[in-house]
């Protein structure tokens, strides 16, 4: 397609449609709202969103839940909880089974998991993260396995083992323990070791809502599976991690700044909403009523969710501000700006 | 910590600090956008020598972009942009403003004062910066003499001259358009703290003593982390590409689900032949060679472009004291960064990195804690 040639005062040049432009000319008459004006490059993003689709914040959630649910269960084991300790021990075998699987569905091949294990990288999250992910996968591999053994071996096998089944719960409940807390906190640091801008900004809040979102879930996850006589920890865990969750997330938006819009449009807003609903009355209905098994449960159901929908909204979020090229340049630009600004300064 | 910093970010020479022994001198690209003309030509260059399947086709609207960006399967952009002369007024004054401060967090080159010319020419500083001798090139397209021009040249005046003389003519008569072109040619900027190097999980991605970023496509594990982490949009994991219809094509292409990238044809280095994109481009608009030398290049001929008045050109890259310790492909551009896709002030994410983890230990101490005294604090 070509252009035809018109003097210049019957046809200006040609202006293609740009981000930049469209919001100097809704933003003119409000002369006392600086705004940054840029041209992008026909409104394409600049940095490239990740490739990953459900798999990816399905796999926070479940890292999460696996990461909660070992430390209640470690815990248990600790205080002579054996119920919390058994059934935190299957959850978080069945979290870590799922996290995994998605894992390697984002991948394409199981074999290509492998590949990560050539090398242990200080610079890659994801490799850090991989040995993480391997070394709880074996010690809550190792509780698990004492827990069904414990369930469906006759009596007299039971007996045969003793001198190991002891050793064995002790040291992967410790075990489990030491890793736990790492597998809950490092997903925050994969997504804010990228250039996606809201995720690498948030990075000083993001570990905090993680882990805040990961007890949430697994105290919920206890309070479905166990008798409410063994779920004051879990309780505790519950309402304590959305708290945590709740906080980080709202000093996480205001450091934001323009930053925190895509948290609350769209998609991402939808998820973000519905997590904080979730999470308030999931956390108020294990106050009020924890201690009725059929309301630990709904209360239960609803901060497992609430922290799912955290997962989803905070991916879907820096999907979304990968894509849009302002969140990209504006910031920079100020930051050019406040250098250029000091810069002056110490010159006169 | 302090060893981390030093190796995340900062100038430095990153073929040593990969370990290899007397590395020769980093190469990189000079891409001079004031002589580009939109051929494309380093763009098929690219796709023939490297092999790389077709990606999409179809028409953008976008002026004469089609290619749209980098990716997977595109290792050589040429961005399009149509301007008028209030663009290129604000760009003048941008690209001032910068020759006078200098870059924001780097050393001011203090501004430029006009000089007296020396040979007279339309690209000042061709003669010293390209490998071409452009005064014995054959005249342009652009009219001389005859109808319509009042152009009277002289016996010494060169064609370059000439056509200057006439461009300002015309821009006098108003039978010139008030518009310009942009147009660059993008590629893989090779960063000195490579964010896509610094995450792949695999070991996928190296350097190679040419102080180059090469994937591995038999090591890649199609995990996708390289993706986000660089802060160009440059690499890309390459997919099943679609048709004109936009349905997935049946068969399947060459290094699929893995992530891939310029390699500055590292293959062609190893012989000491050029890359495909340098060696095709008609006007040396891709330059080739010591990246000390790239970027001393490129220096100049900012310089050469100012003293002419055309103050909207700026070096575009390069600078160890960027956020990225300075890229391997410098660039010559002639408007702010963000328009051609570029991102204004680039920094590497892993520059961050020391104080992420910190941050998340903070956050994994804490769950411990919480979940002590949730223990300790529970009656049943
Ligand atoms: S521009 Fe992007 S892909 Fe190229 S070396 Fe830098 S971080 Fe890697
Ligand atoms: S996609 Fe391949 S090159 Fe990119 S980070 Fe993953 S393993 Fe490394």
């Amino acid at each position: 397609m070509t252009v035809p040639y018109e003097p210049p005062a019957t046809e200006p040049a040609p202006t293609p449609r740009r981000e930049g432009r469209r919001k100097r000319r809704r933003q003119r008459d409000d002369v006392m709202v600086p705004t940054m004006e840029f041209e992008s490059y026909y409104g394409r993003n600049i940095v490239k969103p990740a490739p990953w689709k459900a798999e990816i914040p399905a796999y926070l959630f479940l890292g999460g839940l696996a990461a909660g649910t070992g430390l209640l269960a470690s815990g248990g084991e600790m205080t002579g909880r054996a119920e919390l300790q058994r059934n935190a021990r299957l959850v978080s075998l069945a979290a870590l089974s799922g996290s995994t699987a998605v894992l390697v569905k984002d991948l394409g091949k199981p074999s290509r998991f492998l590949n990560m294990m050539r090398t242990v990288k200080l610079t890659s999250p994801m490799s850090i993260g991989t040995w993480i992910l391997t070394g709880f996968g074996g010690f809550t591999g190792i509780a698990a396995a004492t827990e069904v053994a414990k369930m469906v071996l006759p009596r007299p096998a039971k007996a045969e083992l003793a001198f190991i089944l002891p050793a064995a719960t002790r040291v992967s409940s410790w075990g489990a323990g030491a890793f736990a807390a790492p597998l809950a906190a490092y997903t925050a640091v994969l997504l804010s070791d990228t250039a996606t801008p809201t995720w690498h900004e948030a990075y000083r809040q993001l570990p905090f809502v993680f882990v805040g979102s990961a007890l949430a879930a697994s105290g919920g996850a206890a309070m479905i599976t166990t008798s409410v006589d063994e779920c004051g920890p879990a309780r505790n865990v519950a309402v304590g991690g959305a708290v945590v969750d709740l906080v980080a997330d709202a000093i996480m938006e205001r450091h934001l700044g323009m930053l925190a819009e895509p948290m609350h449009e769209g998609r991402a807003g939808a998820y973000l909403r519905a997590a904080k609903v979730l999470t308030v009355a999931g956390a108020a209905l294990t106050l009020i009523g924890g201690r009725r098994r059929p309301v630990a449960a709904l209360a239960g159901a609803a901060l497992l969710a609430g922290s799912a929908c955290t997962r989803f909204g905070i991916f879907e979020a820096g999907i979304a501000s990968a894509k849009d090229p302002r969140y990209t340049v504006e910031p920079q630009k100020a930051r050019l700006a406040a250098r250029r600004e000091q810069q002056r300064q110490e010159a006169s | 910590m302090s060893l981390w910093r030093n190796q995340l970010h900062g100038p430095t020479d990153p073929a040593k600090d990969a370990g290899w022994e007397d590395p020769p001198p980093r190469k990189g690209f000079f891409t001079d956008t004031s002589i580009c003309i939109g051929c494309k030509a380093c763009e098929v260059a690219c796709k023939e020598w490297n092999q790389l399947p077709m990606d999409h086709l179809g028409m953008t609207g976008d002026s004469y972009d089609n290619t749209s960006a980098l990716g997977a399967s595109t290792w050589r952009h040429v961005a399009f942009v149509e301007q008028d002369a209030e663009r290129v007024e604000q760009a003048r004054e941008s690209g001032r403003l910068l020759a006078e401060e200098g870059p924001a967090g780097g050393p001011a080159t203090g501004p430029r004062t006009p000089v007296a010319l020396g040979l007279p020419s339309l690209r000042p500083g061709l003669h010293r910066i390209t490998e071409q001798d452009v005064s014995r090139a054959p005249a342009t397209g652009l009219p001389l003499t005859g109808p319509g021009t009042h152009v009277d040249i002289g016996p010494e005046a060169t064609d370059l001259e000439a056509a200057e003389m006439a461009a300002r003519q015309a821009a006098v008569d108003g039978t010139l358009p008030d518009f310009r072109w942009l147009i660059a040619s993008d590629v893989c900027k090779h960063c000195t703290h490579a964010g896509c190097l610094d995450v792949c999980p695999t070991g996928a991605l190296f350097r190679t003593e040419f102080g180059t970023v090469v994937v591995q496509a038999d090591v890649c594990n199609g995990c996708g982390y390289c993706v986000p982490a660089c802060p160009f949009g440059v690499i890309e994991r390459r997919d099943r590409p679609t048709d004109a219809n936009g349905e997935r094509l049946k068969t399947a292409v060459k290094n699929e689900g893995v992530a891939q990238k310029c390699t500055l044809c590292y293959d062609r280095l190893e012989i000491g032949a050029k890359p495909a994109c340098a060696q095709a481009c008609p006007t040396t608009s891709i330059q080739f060679g010591d990246l000390s030398e790239m970027r001393q290049r490129a220096e100049e001929r900012v310089e050469a472009l100012h003293t002419k008045g055309f103050t909207e050109a700026r070096v575009y890259g390069g600078d160890e004291l960027d956020g990225v310790g300075g890229t391997g492909s410098v660039f010559l551009l002639l408007d702010e960064p963000e328009v051609y896709g570029l991102p204004p002030d680039p920094r590497v994410t892993t520059a961050d990195l020391p104080d992420i983890f910190r941050k998340a230990g903070f956050a994994a101490g804490s769950m411990l804690v919480g979940a002590a005294i949730a223990f300790l604090g529970a009656r049943s």
